[in-house]
């Protein structure tokens, strides 16, 4: 009963064993890819495991406050960043042992030639849970 | 219309209806039928019998959807052929029904949503607020618990130590949403307590008291945590704390401890002190070598550093916390509090932002946060 994050990187992650960039996949192996995504979510759906999911464009705007009674400050899209999110997904888990085993089953989500792409997730824990009262 | 009378009714209208020969997830649907019903028409025609009137409608309902389904004819017939069952008291029936809810076959998230479900009789929408999960999630959790417990029969003994951690579980979730699952964990664990004779049972309604009597003062008005020493002792509820330690005392006298009534114990230890400095740190430490006996925890090993830190002084804590696994959670923030009693303030600083980055939620990490920066502040910049 404790949730996670599933990241998954446009960059910034290391490198996926099967490093092939989507847009070299076969039109097929994409659709593969997807697919299984998109079970392993509904896997999840029924196994009272699954929070929420989103993709994410791979643009993204710097914003910040510049001072009263002006706009904010912008800046982007980013394109020199190291570190871009492609997604993510929350589960909702009975152990961390758990939340590696279904991240490990995502990362292996068909790529090139129809295996796995072995790509890194980012396993990230809520700070949700509760405190256990010990005084 | 009651709620509160329909969902106290709820776990042993679901009992008789298992008892009798319903499978568990059938059981289940008829009831919600009846509670539907009976939000329905009760308002306009209160029955005389409320229990015996839900009963009957969920048995109706289950008879129908039983007959409606050609798959399920031989057992109606077997239901059909069985003697009617003679009165049964209540509670035996919402006895059996917390052994099969916490039954070892199911996750502890499972057994959570489908007690709180079928012995507490919430809604499935309130359990999935109060854990933050979509509705949807929450039913197929639910739905999938049914069916591992469907095949489970339904007259053996299960495990009162199961049911207490499930119940444990629920307590320590606190809450969010329209549901209380402080309140609601101590309202079952009062029912299992009136059904039971276990001085287990007793010991964890007597902490679950004592812990909740101190609820009030144990958080700022901004949300922050207040730790036991700085606590407004006045904020605390006399009347739970009074409950909680006459059942206490009443369980002790059976003289079989049980690692819920140590950690009751020591709560009353705390609950008892007038003011910190009052506390009886010395027979807190040895509560706490019982409940190191009765479960080898490392945790409570880390928590008892901190009573002889308290008893014996800051020196003998860490030299108790050096035997103690360091990459338990709290180690640090343990290690840094001990540090400053200590009058070590620069390493007790460093141990807090440390402590803070590990820390397991919001609260504890914004706290330590505050005691390094109050140290850092200290020291002047």
């Amino acid at each position: 009963m404790a949730k996670y994050l599933l990241l998954k990187h446009y960059r910034g992650a290391p490198a996926a064993v099967n490093d092939v960039p989507m847009d070299q996949w076969a039109p097929e192996e994409i659709s593969a890819h997807v697919q299984y995504m998109n079970d392993f979510a509904a896997r999840l759906g029924k196994t009272g495991e699954f929070v929420d999911g989103q993709a994410l464009a791979p643009e993204g705007t710097w914003v910040r406050y510049d001072g009263e009674g002006r706009p904010p400050v912008t800046d982007g899209p980013f394109a020199e960043t190291k570190d871009l999110i492609a997604g993510w997904m929350v589960i909702d888990v009975d152990s961390y042992e758990r939340a590696v085993e279904l991240a490990g089953e995502l990362s292996a989500a068909p790529g090139a030639g129809g295996k796995p792409i072995h790509e890194w997730l980012e396993l990230r824990p809520f700070l949700g849970v509760k405190p256990t009262i010990t005084e | 219309m009651n709620e509160v009378l329909l969902r106290s009714l709820t776990p042993s209208v679901l009992g008789i209806l298992v008892r009798r020969g319903a499978d568990f997830a059938a059981a289940e649907d008829a009831v919600q039928d009846a509670l539907v019903e009976a939000l329905r028409v009760w308002s306009a025609d209160p029955p005389r019998d409320p229990k015996g009137w839900l009963v009957t409608v969920a048995w109706r309902r289950f008879l129908d959807a039983t007959r409606a389904d050609a798959a399920r004819r031989r057992r109606e017939d077997r239901v059909d052929e069985e003697p009617a069952p003679g009165p049964a008291p209540a509670v035996d029936d919402t006895l059996q029904l917390y052994f099969l809810c916490a039954h070892p076959s199911l996750t502890p998230s499972s057994a959570v949503a489908l007690t709180l479900r079928a012995v507490g009789g919430l809604t499935t929408r309130q359990i999935a607020q109060a854990y933050l999960v979509p509705e949807a999630t929450m039913a197929q959790r639910i739905s999938r618990a049914k069916r591992t417990v469907s095949g489970v029969r339904f007259d053996q003994p299960g495990d009162v130590a199961t049911v207490l951690r499930v119940l444990y579980l629920v307590f320590n979730e606190g809450y969010s949403g329209d549901v209380d699952l402080v309140a609601e964990a101590i309202r079952l664990t009062r029912q299992l307590a009136a059904a039971i004779d276990h001085p287990e049972v007793a010991g964890l309604l007597a902490l679950m008291l004592l812990h909740h009597a101190r609820r009030a003062a144990r958080t700022a008005s901004d949300g922050s945590l207040v730790p036991l020493a700085e606590q407004d002792r006045g904020r605390w509820d006399t009347e739970s704390i009074a409950e909680g330690v006459e059942i206490l005392q009443a369980a002790l006298a059976r003289d079989r401890l049980g690692e819920f009534q140590a950690q009751a114990a020591i709560a009353a230890l705390h609950a008892d002190a007038r003011t910190a400095e009052e506390t009886d740190w010395v027979q807190i430490v040895e509560w706490y070598d019982e409940l190191a006996r009765l479960t080898d925890s490392p945790v409570v090993r880390l928590n008892r550093a901190v009573a002889v830190g308290e008893a014996d002084g800051p020196r003998a804590g860490l030299a108790a916390l050096a035997a103690v696994d360091d990459t338990l959670p709290r180690h640090t923030a343990v290690a840094a509090y001990l540090h400053e009693r200590d009058g070590d303030l620069t390493a007790a600083a460093q141990l807090y932002t440390e402590a803070a980055q590990k820390a397991p939620n919001l609260a504890e990490r914004d706290h330590l946060t505050r005691q390094a920066a109050r140290l850092n502040a200290r020291g002047g910049r």
